[in-house]
């Protein structure tokens, strides 16, 4: 599944990082502690978290994840959104929570893999 | 090759900005994707570390053809007591570090987990040295 299929399917809002929309998406992580995500996440992962400033793109680069999905209609900082057009991994947008979400884009893709 | 790096205390937007160039320097020489992975999440830690407890610190990282070895020196508080900070879930950052979602007492287990071997100096009050090695 790309980014893509991912934003048409869950009605995702696209921040940034369009250049990156055809990225595939191999499985995904939910935690807004940025080590967890660092130690545990896996490359192509989707990443679900409600942080929102620059940080989130350093991890998001350094460990290769698909895009990123900010939830409860928060907005990603100007440097988060910079970072991310630079490395063409897209930030999204969700007025769900975090478990919301999560649920919905774990369905998508076991029906996938 | 050798690269070194000046990393700032407090200044969380620079914040992995070195592990950034060295993963770039690691991708040209056709490693693993696990070893790049190690030294990522390994080195990223220890930056976040200088970045959130620490006033200033210097990375050198040294790239051999058979491993990576990371040292980090700041001038800062120090660790008392380092089996303590090993400590999966012990941290002593600052609320604004934890809003940003840092500050979890996962960086140095991490970098444990992730490196070849990690050794640990310490003076309190004058500041910490980090050696990290990964393996090719
Ligand atoms: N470079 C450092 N200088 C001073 N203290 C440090 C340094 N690195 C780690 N520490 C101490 O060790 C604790 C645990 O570090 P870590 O596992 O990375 O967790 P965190 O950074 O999330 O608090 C820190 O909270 C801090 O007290
Ligand atoms: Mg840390």
């Amino acid at each position: 599944m790309t980014v893509k299929d991912l934003i048409q399917a869950l009605e995702l809002k696209v921040f940034s990082g369009e250049q990156g929309l055809e990225n595939e998406i191999q499985g995904g992580y939910t935690s807004d502690l940025l080590s967890d995500v660092m130690g545990h996440c896996n490359q192509n992962d989707v990443w679900v978290t409600l942080q929102t400033h620059r940080n989130i793109m350093a991890i998001a680069s350094l460990r290769d994840l698909a895009a990123i999905v900010i939830v409860k209609d928060l907005e990603p900082e100007p440097e988060a959104i910079n970072k991310s057009n630079q490395e063409n991994i897209p930030i999204l947008g969700t007025a769900l929570g975090a478990f919301e979400i999560s649920g919905k884009i774990y369905e998508l893709l076991k029906k996938k893999v | 090759m050798t690269f070194t790096y000046e990393i700032e205390g407090g200044n969380f937007s620079r914040a992995g900005t070195a592990s950034s160039d060295i993963k770039k320097a690691l991708k040209q020489l056709d490693l693993d994707y696990t070893i790049i992975k190690r030294v990522v999440v390994s080195l990223y830690e220890a930056e976040v570390n200088i970045v959130a407890h620490a006033r200033r610190g210097t990375l050198t990282a040294d790239i051999d053809p058979d491993r990576i070895v990371m040292v980090l020196d700041d001038q800062g508080p120090g660790i008392p007591d380092i089996d303590a900070a090993m400590t999966a879930g012990f941290s002593t950052a600052s609320s604004r570090v934890r809003e940003m979602g840092f500050g979890a007492g996962m960086g140095l287990p991490n970098i444990k987990k992730n490196a070849d071997s990690l050794n640990i100096q310490s003076t309190v009050g004058v500041g910490t040295r980090l050696e990290i090695v990964v393996n090719f």
